[in-house]
C-alpha cells in the first residue's frame, strides 16, 4: 500500500466521509483494527477462544446442525452409490445437473480465500491480515465439497482413478484434448497449494499456542503442529520467504482455476457453453460469490467470538467494495452474453438467449439478475450500506444465492432446449439432489466449525505485525522478544 | 349384427373411434417391454394408451393433457388420460384397444386402461359418447416434448401463426427438416443445400487434417421420402443390441435408452398438419463434439470412420452427451439391464454385450455386423461388397428408407445416395461432418387432396 494510501490527506476535514473516525491517534493512519489493541490482547483473544476447555454452548448447537448435514450427505452418497446417478434429476437432455452446478459454485467459493491471502499479500493489502486465516480456511473446506462432485457424479465412481495420468499396465492413458481432465490437475493444484499455504501461514501461530498451552495434550499437538519453531530471526526471514513464494504461486491459481473449469463449458459446442467471455466471467463471478461467503462467516463470526476490533467495518466496507468491482465485470459478462446473441447473428446464439430468458425455465435467469445486479450492484455504492452489519449480511446471503443460479441457468438452461427441437425436455430436481447440496453445506459448516474450535482462525503473528507497537523505526532500539512473542 | 351409423345424438356429443393399438395391437403383444416402450407413431406415447382428441376440441373441453376424463357410452364408463394429436378430427375421440389388461403378464398387467369396456357388439368400431374431466393427473410417459412445443400461436403456444415452435425451429431456422415440391424441385433442384439455414459441409473449414480411410468408410443415407415413421427400425434395434427397458417412470423423466427415434415434427395448421417423420441415431460425425471432451477416451474414431463407445472404459461423466448437438446417445443412469431373468439371457444378442449402469451407449451402425461380413470377405481374400452389412434398422424398414455401405466405394448405393444433390447434413453449419445423410423429401402433392375435405366431390 503505498504510504498516501495509508495516511488520509486531510482527516479533519468536514469534506471527509470518515473524518478521523478511522484514524489511529498513533500513527495516523488509516484504522484497520479497532482501538486498544495490543499484542497481548491480540494474543489473549485469539489463542483465548481455543485454548481452552469451555466450548460455547453456541458452537455446539451448531455443530449439531452441520454435523446433521453432514449425515445427510453421508446417507445421500450412500444411497447414491448403491444406486447409481439416476436417483438424481439427470436425464437426456440435461445430463449435468445439481452435481456440476455445486460443483462450480463451490469453487468459486474458494477463490476468495486464494484472492485475500495471495494476491492481497502481494499488493501488501494490510487489512487483509484479519480475514486471510478462516478466508484461506474457507478455501480448503470448500475446495472439499466442490472436489467431492466430479467424482461422486459420474455413472462409475469406481472408476474416477481413470482420469489421472497414472502408469497402467494397458497402456492406456487419459484423453488429455478433454476439459475435464484439465480440471483434474487444477483443482488437485488448487487444493495442494493453498493447503501448504494455509499450513504454513499458521506455523508461528502453533507456536505461540504451543507455549500458551496448559494442557499436556494441547501442548504436544500444537508442539508436532508448529515444526519446532522457535520465533527466531531465521525462522522468520524463511517464513517471510516462503509466504511470498507461496502467494506468488497461488496467485495465477485465482485466476487459473476458474478458468479451466469455465473451459468445460467453453470449449462444448452448445449454444450458451461455446463462449470465449467465459474466462474472465468465471473468475469475476468466483470472487464475488467467495466474498460474499467470506462476509456470510465473518458476520456471524465477529459477533460470537467478539472479534469486533480485529475483524472491523473497515473490512466488511472494503469487501463490500471488491464485491461492487467484481460484480460489474459479472454484470458485464452478462451483458456481453445479451449483446453477442444479437450481434452474432448466429440463430443458435439467438434461440439459446431468448429461451434461456423467456423459455419455460426463463424464472431462473430472472432470479440471478435479481441477486446477483439488482439488489448488490444498485445499494453497494452506499458506505451507508457497506457498514451496516445486517445488512451486508443479507447483501452475502443474496450474492451466494444469485451465484448459485448462475450455475444453474448455465448449466440447465443451455442444455434442455438445444440443437434439435425433438430432443427438448426439461429438469425438476429430485430429494437426492438437495440432500446433497444441503449435505455439502452441513460438511463444510462442520469444518469450519471445528477449525474455529482448535486452529487459530485470526494470525496471531500478522495482525501483532500491524499493532502501533511494531511499527518501529529503522533505528528503534529492538523490543523485547518476549513481548513480540506473547 | 347390424353396423348403421348410430343415430346422430345432442350436439355435446362426441364421436368414439376404437382402434387396434399401433403396438401391442388388440392386447395380444402388451407383455413385450420393447412394444410397451416403444413410442408410438404420432403420439409418441409410451407404456399407456390414450383418448386421444384434436388440440381444438381439448381446448373446447377444458381439459389439460395428461387430464384424466371419464369416457361415458351408453352407461359404460372407462377412465383415461387425454392427449391432443395433431391432425385429429374434432368432435371425436380415438381410443386404443388392447390396454388396461389385468394378468397379462410382468410387463404388460395393469398399464394403461381398458378401452374394450365402452366397447359392445353394437358399436364395434364407433359410437357416440360423452365426456367428464375428473380430478388428478395420469401421468403419461411421452419422449417427445411437450403439448406446448406441438402449438401453434394460434392456440397460445409459443410458435408463429399455425407453425410451433418447434416446426419453426426445425424447418425454417436450423435447416433439420427440408423439403420442396415437385415444381419447385423442378425449379430447383439443388434446393437442400442453398440457402442461409442450409449451408453444405466444406471439408477444408478445419485446421486439423482430415481424417483418412483406406479401405472402408461407413455411411449412412436415410430417404425422407419413404419414412413413414413406422418405428420397425426401433425394435429391430432393440433386439439387435440388447437395448435396456426402463420402464414407464423412466421413460416419463426422459432416460428411454432407444439408440434410434424417429422424430417427429408437425407444419402448419395442427388440424391439418404436415407431418416430418426423421429417424434419428447417433451420425458418426468425422469431427464428432463428444470424441473431443471424453477425459478417459472412451469414444473414439476408428480407422473405418465409426464412433465407437468402449463400454469397458466409460466412466460416465455424460460430458459426450452433453455436447452431442444430436442429442443420441443414451446412458444408463442405473442398472437397467437385467441380468437375472433367464428367459432374456437366451433373448440376447451374443455379439453385443449388455450395458451396465453408468456407461453411455449409442448406436454403433451395428459394428457387429460389419464385422461378421469383414470375417466373411477376409476368408475369401476380398473386399466388403455393396449390401454385404445390412444394419437392423435397415433390413426392418419396410420402404427401404435405410441404405448403409461403404462411401470409399464409389460405385455403392449409399455413396451414390451421398452424392445426390438432395442429400443434406443435419446441423452441417456446426462442422460436425455427419456420416449419416438425408435425403430431402420431394412431395407430389395432389391439388384436389390440396384444395381440402370440404370441397372435394367424393363428399358430394
Amino acid at each position: 500500500m503505498a504510504p498516501t494510501d495509508l495516511k488520509p490527506k486531510n482527516p479533519s476535514s468536514p469534506t471527509n466521509p470518515i473524518r478521523g473516525a478511522g484514524v489511529d491517534p498513533a500513527t495516523g493512519e488509516f484504522r484497520v483494527l479497532g482501538l486498544g489493541q495490543t499484542f497481548l490482547s491480540v494474543t489473549q483473544k485469539i489463542a483465548g477462544i481455543v485454548l481452552t476447555p469451555e466450548t460455547p454452548l453456541g458452537w455446539f448447537a451448531l455443530f449439531s446442525v452441520g454435523g446433521a448435514g453432514a449425515t445427510v450427505l453421508l446417507v445421500a452418497i450412500t444411497w447414491l452409490f448403491l444406486k447409481g446417478t439416476g436417483i438424481w434429476a439427470v436425464t437426456q437432455p440435461v445430463a449435468w445437473g445439481f452435481a456440476i452446478i455445486n460443483f462450480v459454485w463451490w469453487i468459486g467459493i474458494g477463490h476468495a480465500g486464494t484472492l485475500i491471502s495471495a494476491i492481497l499479500l502481494l499488493f501488501k493489502q494490510g487489512w487483509r491480515n484479519s480475514i486471510n486465516r478462516f478466508a484461506e480456511a474457507m478455501t480448503i473446506f470448500a475446495v472439499v465439497c466442490a472436489g467431492m462432485f466430479p467424482l461422486i457424479h459420474v455413472g462409475r465412481p469406481w472408476l474416477g482413478y481413470w482420469l489421472l495420468p497414472y502408469p497402467s499396465t494397458m497402456n492406456v492413458w487419459p484423453q488429455f484434448r478433454s476439459p475435464l481432465l484439465w480440471d483434474v490437475f487444477a483443482v488437485s493444484t488448487y487444493a495442494t497449494i493453498s493447503v501448504v499455504f494455509w499450513y504454513i501461514g499458521m506455523v508461528p501461530d502453533f507456536g505461540t499456542f504451543r507455549d500458551r498451552a496448559h494442557n499436556r495434550f494441547a501442548q504436544y499437538f500444537y508442539g508436532l503442529l508448529s515444526l519446532g519453531w522457535r520465533g527466531s530471526s531465521r525462522h522468520w526471514m524463511r517464513y517471510e520467504t516462503a509466504s511470498l513464494l507461496l502467494s506468488g504461486l497461488a496467485t495465477p491459481l485465482v485466476l487459473s482455476v476458474h478458468t479451466v473449469i469455465s473451459f468445460d463449458f467453453a470449449v462444448a459446442v452448445l449454444p450458451g457453453w461455446h463462449t470465449t467471455i467465459f474466462p474472465p466471467y468465471f473468475v469475476a463471478g468466483a470472487i464475488y460469490s467467495g466474498f460474499a461467503m467470506v462476509l456470510t462467516l465473518a458476520i456471524p463470526l465477529r459477533k460470537f467470538y467478539h472479534l469486533e476490533g480485529l475483524v472491523t467495518e473497515r473490512h466488511i466496507d472494503n469487501m463490500g467494495k471488491v464485491m461492487l468491482a467484481t460484480g460489474f465485470i459479472v454484470a458485464y459478462g452478462y451483458g456481453m452474453e445479451a449483446f453477442m446473441a444479437w450481434y452474432s447473428a448466429s440463430h443458435w446464439e439467438a434461440f439459446m438467449f431468448w429461451n434461456r430468458v423467456f423459455g419455460p425455465m426463463g424464472w431462473s435467469y430472472w432470479v440471478l439478475i435479481t441477486c446477483n445486479l439488482a439488489i448488490p450492484l444498485t445499494t453497494l455504492w452506499s458506505r451507508k450500506l457497506r457498514t451496516s452489519i445486517p445488512f451486508m449480511f443479507f447483501i452475502s446471503i443474496v450474492v451466494n444465492t444469485g451465484m448459485w443460479f448462475e450455475r444453474f441457468v448455465i448449466v440447465v438452461t443451455s442444455l434442455y432446449r438445444d440443437f434439435l427441437p425433438s430432443s427438448w425436455g426439461t429438469y425438476r430436481a429430485t430429494k437426492w439432489d438437495y440432500m446433497i447440496y444441503v449435505g455439502t453445506l452441513g460438511l463444510f459448516t462442520a469444518l469450519f466449525l471445528l477449525f474455529v474450535r482448535f486452529l487459530p482462525m485470526i494470525p496471531m503473528n500478522e495482525i501483532r505485525m500491524m499493532l502501533p507497537g511494531a511499527k518501529i523505526g529503522p533505528k528503534a532500539p529492538p523490543k523485547n522478544a518476549a513481548e513480540v512473542v506473547n | 349384427m347390424s353396423y348403421d351409423a348410430p343415430a346422430p345424438s345432442s350436439k355435446d356429443a362426441l364421436e368414439i373411434i376404437f382402434r387396434p393399438d399401433p403396438n401391442v395391437y388388440d392386447g395380444r403383444w402388451s407383455n413385450v417391454g420393447w412394444l410397451q416402450e416403444l413410442p408410438k407413431p404420432v403420439t409418441n406415447l409410451s407404456w399407456d394408451n390414450a383418448a386421444l382428441v384434436s388440440g381444438a376440441t381439448l381446448t373446447k373441453l377444458g381439459l389439460e393433457e395428461d387430464n384424466i376424463i371419464e369416457i361415458t357410452v351408453a352407461g359404460r364408463k372407462v377412465n383415461a388420460p387425454v392427449i391432443a394429436v395433431p391432425g385429429h378430427p374434432d368432435n371425436s375421440v380415438t381410443v386404443h384397444l388392447g390396454y388396461g389388461r389385468q394378468a397379462a403378464g410382468r410387463v404388460g398387467s395393469g398399464q394403461g386402461f381398458n378401452a374394450y369396456l365402452i366397447r359392445t357388439s353394437d358399436a364395434p368400431f364407433y359410437t357416440t359418447g360423452t365426456l367428464k374431466k375428473l380430478e388428478g393427473t395420469w401421468g403419461l410417459a411421452i419422449t417427445k416434448s411437450h403439448f406446448q412445443d406441438h402449438r401453434s400461436k394460434a392456440v397460445s403456444g409459443e410458435g408463429t401463426g399455425n407453425n410451433s415452435l418447434e416446426a419453426d425451429e426445425a424447418i425454417n431456422e436450423r435447416g433439420i427438416i427440408r423439403y420442396a415440391t415437385l415444381e419447385q424441385y423442378k425449379a430447383d433442384p439443388g434446393f437442400a443445400n442453398e440457402g442461409e439455414t442450409r449451408p453444405k459441409t466444406e471439408m477444408d473449414t478445419s485446421m486439423f487434417p482430415n481424417w483418412e480411410y483406406k479401405d472402408n468408410a461407413w455411411g449412412m443415407s436415410i430417404d425422407m421420402n419413404s419414412c413413414t415413421g413406422c418405428n420397425a427400425c426401433i425394435v429391430s434395434c432393440y433386439a439387435e443390441n440388447n437395448i435396456a427397458v426402463v420402464g414407464k417412470q423412466q421413460v416419463r423423466i426422459g432416460r428411454n435408452m432407444q439408440w434410434l427415434r424417429i422424430d417427429t415434427y408437425f407444419e402448419g395448421d395442427l388440424s391439418a398438419p404436415r407431418a416430418h417423420f426423421q429417424p434419428m441415431a447417433c451420425q458418426h460425425c468425422e469431427n464428432a463434439p463428444c470424441e473431443q471432451v471424453c477425459p478417459v477416451g472412451a469414444t473414439v474414431h476408428t480407422p473405418e470412420g465409426l464412433n465407437t463407445m468402449v463400454y469397458n472404459r466409460c466412466v460416465g461423466t455424460r460430458y459426450c452427451s452433453n455436447n452431442c448437438p444430436y442429442k443420441v446417445r443414451r446412458f444408463n443412469f442405473l442398472l437397467f439391464s437385467d441380468y437375472e431373468t433367464e428367459s432374456l439371457k437366451l433373448s440376447r444378442n451374443p455379439d453385443v454385450s449388455v450395458r451396465t449402469r453408468g456407461v453411455m451407449e449409442k448406436c454403433s451402425y451395428c459394428v457387429q455386423r460389419i464385422t461378421a461380413a469383414r470375417i466373411e470377405a477376409d476368408k475369401d481374400n476380398r473386399a466388403i461388397m455393396d449390401g454385404e452389412v445390412v444394419t437392423a434398422c435397415q433390413q426392418a424398414c419396410p420402404a427401404s428408407a435405410i441404405t448403409f455401405g461403404n462411401i470409399n466405394d464409389k460405385g455403392s448405393r449409399v455413396a451414390k445416395l451421398r452424392s445426390d444433390e438432395r442429400s443434406y447434413q443435419v446441423l452441417a453449419d456446426q462442422n460436425t461432418r455427419p456420416r449419416t445423410t438425408y435425403v430431402a423429401a420431394v412431395l407430389n402433392m395432389n391439388e384436389e387432396l390440396e384444395q381440402g375435405p370440404a370441397e372435394h366431390p367424393a363428399k358430394g
